[in-house]
């Protein structure tokens, strides 16, 4: 019974980041590509003069999906049709479940590895669930009986088999260095420190492993340099243009989750997953006691000058809404300095916190849950910072590059990899 | 015709990766540079805050009136024959005071038809016309209320 409660548990927090990730993401798309050209971003949605950031425009987003008309065309193959938005976030969700968010914690007795499954054959599940995505959207593409449609679904299919390729052989590398397809092993190992002062990530150890996994990551996601399939300038809208309401926003969604499962596996593969840097996890559970005050403080400072900026932002602007929007900074600025100054005063003259066996173990597992959150929220800023720097591949340059490239390098990689392994033990 | 051909692309540009490093640095640059000074960026927030138009700016036009109050225009009819999109109509009558000729009865100006060339304002003999409200704001629900009478204009940058 209580096995079921911790399984519930843990798939609660997998879809939790996840789903998490997607309104997130789709905000920072929106606010980075906007300041990335200078412009302001969205900042009109808003209840009772809260915008956040123009934050309330997802949920103004949302209710608009919701309650718009869903069309399903005439002509069109039903059942693929609404199976497919389906299949796209599905296979993004199912995704998560290998990848591990903290070490293995014992609690009372009992272990709990904090992954949702972990799988004995982590990295082949990951690459087999990622490639049924290309599913969703031939399925979608054909079955929309429409011509723009249909080459988007081409195009991706095409897309994704050449780099599916590259990808797959890009890891092979990092099971040649750290010996097991498992992904909690993976990381792991990664906590290790190589030649004594660097933490063994796998960007480290296999870098031109890294940078082809990245590459063929953003491929796999239909992301900028790789979104051929939804080129609007060529095909409408790709894949999804006969698509309306929520299943659009499936698709949509499925993009962003995508993502965020993109970022979560180059963190677990490359960069140490929820290791944090030279602090492996023996010692965050014997040193809790240093590292609570520590971490807080970081954690003050941070809601501090985030604070200060939003009243600054508030205060300094040059002109005056005069309704309650003139107040929102104030509203969110004023609590994070207070917090953070209490979070501050609570370490300078508060009581000393000590640890119990238990708490030590629920720290070190939060610490390394929030590194490995940080690590996914970097990686997949870089995918919205990358789409906003680079212009689209023209066709026949992505299958070189693919096909020509990626792949006889990472090939290159594995002899590489081989041979120093070969040598070295 | 004379094409130039590209420059050849050197090793370094043909791995991208540098190249790619230096395009990420000039985004980030723009997106910090934009964090940091808000204030700094040159959209202006449009229905919050309105652009202040210049001096010669060609917004809605107004009707001058004489230090009694009626108007000035005294309906010679050049500006209906100077506009290009034939946006005026006035309807002469005449005026009780011999020393003046003529007054409208009625004047109109179409704001759907109007071009804004500031033709009109030209062609006037009397200085009854202007384009100086500076107001560029004009929309409303029907065709209608779009078509301004003499009392609108009158009424000058007061008229909402």
């Amino acid at each position: 019974m209580l096995d079921i409660v911790i399984i519930l548990c843990k798939i609660a927090v997998a879809l939790g980041i996840v789903l998490g990730m997607v309104p997130v993401l789709i905000w920072a798309e929106r606010k980075g590509s906007a300041f990335i050209q200078d412009r302001i971003g969205p900042n009109r949605a808003r209840i009772l003069g809260i915008r956040m950031g123009g934050f309330i425009h997802n949920l103004a987003d949302v209710i608009k999906l919701l309650t718009k008309e869903d069309i399903v065309p005439g002509n069109v193959n039903k059942l693929y049709f609404i199976m497919a938005p389906a299949i796209v976030m599905a296979v993004a969700l199912l995704t998560f479940a290998v990848i591990p968010f903290a070490d293995t914690i014992e609690l009372w007795g009992r272990i709990i590895p904090l992954q949702v499954a972990d799988l004995n054959v982590g990295i082949l599940y990951l690459i087999a669930v990622a490639s049924l995505g290309i599913y969703g959207i031939v399925l979608g593409g054909w079955s929309s009986n429409n011509k723009y449609s249909l080459l988007g679904a081409l195009r991706s299919a095409a897309q994704m088999f050449s780099y599916e390729i590259a990808m797959g052989l890009s890891i092979v590398g990092i099971l040649l260095v750290f010996g097991s397809v498992r992904l909690n092993e993976i990381v792991r190992s990664q906590g290790e420190l190589l030649w004594g002062f660097l933490p063994k990530w796998g960007v480290l150890v296999q870098p031109l492993g890294f940078l082809l996994f990245l590459v063929t990551a953003f491929a796999e996601t239909n992301r900028n340099p790789f979104d051929l399939p939804e080129g609007e300038s060529e095909l409408v809208g790709g894949y999804h243009t006969e698509y309306s309401s929520m299943k659009f926003a499936l698709f949509f969604m499925g993009e962003y989750a995508n993502v965020a499962v993109g970022a979560a596996i180059v963190t677990s593969l490359f960069f140490g997953g929820w290791q944090v840097p030279y602090l492996p996890t023996h010692i965050l559970i014997e040193k809790a006691d240093m590292l609570f005050p520590a971490a807080l403080s970081i954690l003050a400072i941070v809601i501090i000058l985030l604070g200060i900026k939003t009243l600054s932002v508030s205060l300094t602007r040059r002109y005056r809404y005069n309704d309650l929007r003139d107040f929102e900074g104030i509203v969110f600025g004023v609590p994070m300095v207070a917090i953070g100054l209490a979070i501050g005063l609570f370490l300078l003259f508060g009581p000393v916190v000590h640890f119990s066996d238990t708490g030590s173990r629920i720290f070190a597992a939060c610490m390394q849950f929030g590194t490995f959150l940080i690590k996914l929220v970097f990686f997949a800023w870089l995918f919205i910072w990358v789409r906003w720097t680079l212009p689209r591949f023209r066709y026949d340059q992505l299958m070189r590059l693919g096909w020509k490239v990626l792949m006889p390098l990472a090939l290159v990689n594995i002899f590489v990899t081989g041979v120093i392994i070969l040598l070295c033990t | 015709m004379y094409i130039k051909s590209p420059k050849r692309l050197s090793i370094g540009e043909r791995t991208y990766i540098i190249e790619i490093l230096k395009g990420l640095g000039v985004t980030i640059s723009h997106l910090l540079k934009s964090f940091w000074n808000m204030n700094g960026r040159p959209t202006v927030p449009y229905p919050d805050v309105k652009r202040k138009a210049p001096v010669r700016f060609r917004g809605r036009h107004r009707l001058m009136r004489r230090p009694d109050g009626s108007p000035r225009c005294v309906a010679c009819m050049c500006c209906p024959t100077a506009c290009p999109a034939d946006c005026i109509y006035i309807v002469a009558g005449e005026h009780p005071d011999p020393k003046i000729e003529k007054y409208p009865v009625s004047f109109e100006i179409d704001i759907l038809r109007c071009v804004f060339c500031g033709l009109c304002v030209e062609a006037c003999p009397v200085d009854a016309i202007r384009m100086d409200t500076g107001i560029y704001e004009m929309s409303d629900y029907t065709r209608k209320s779009l078509i301004y009478n003499k009392e609108f204009l009158l009424k000058g940058e007061e008229a909402k």
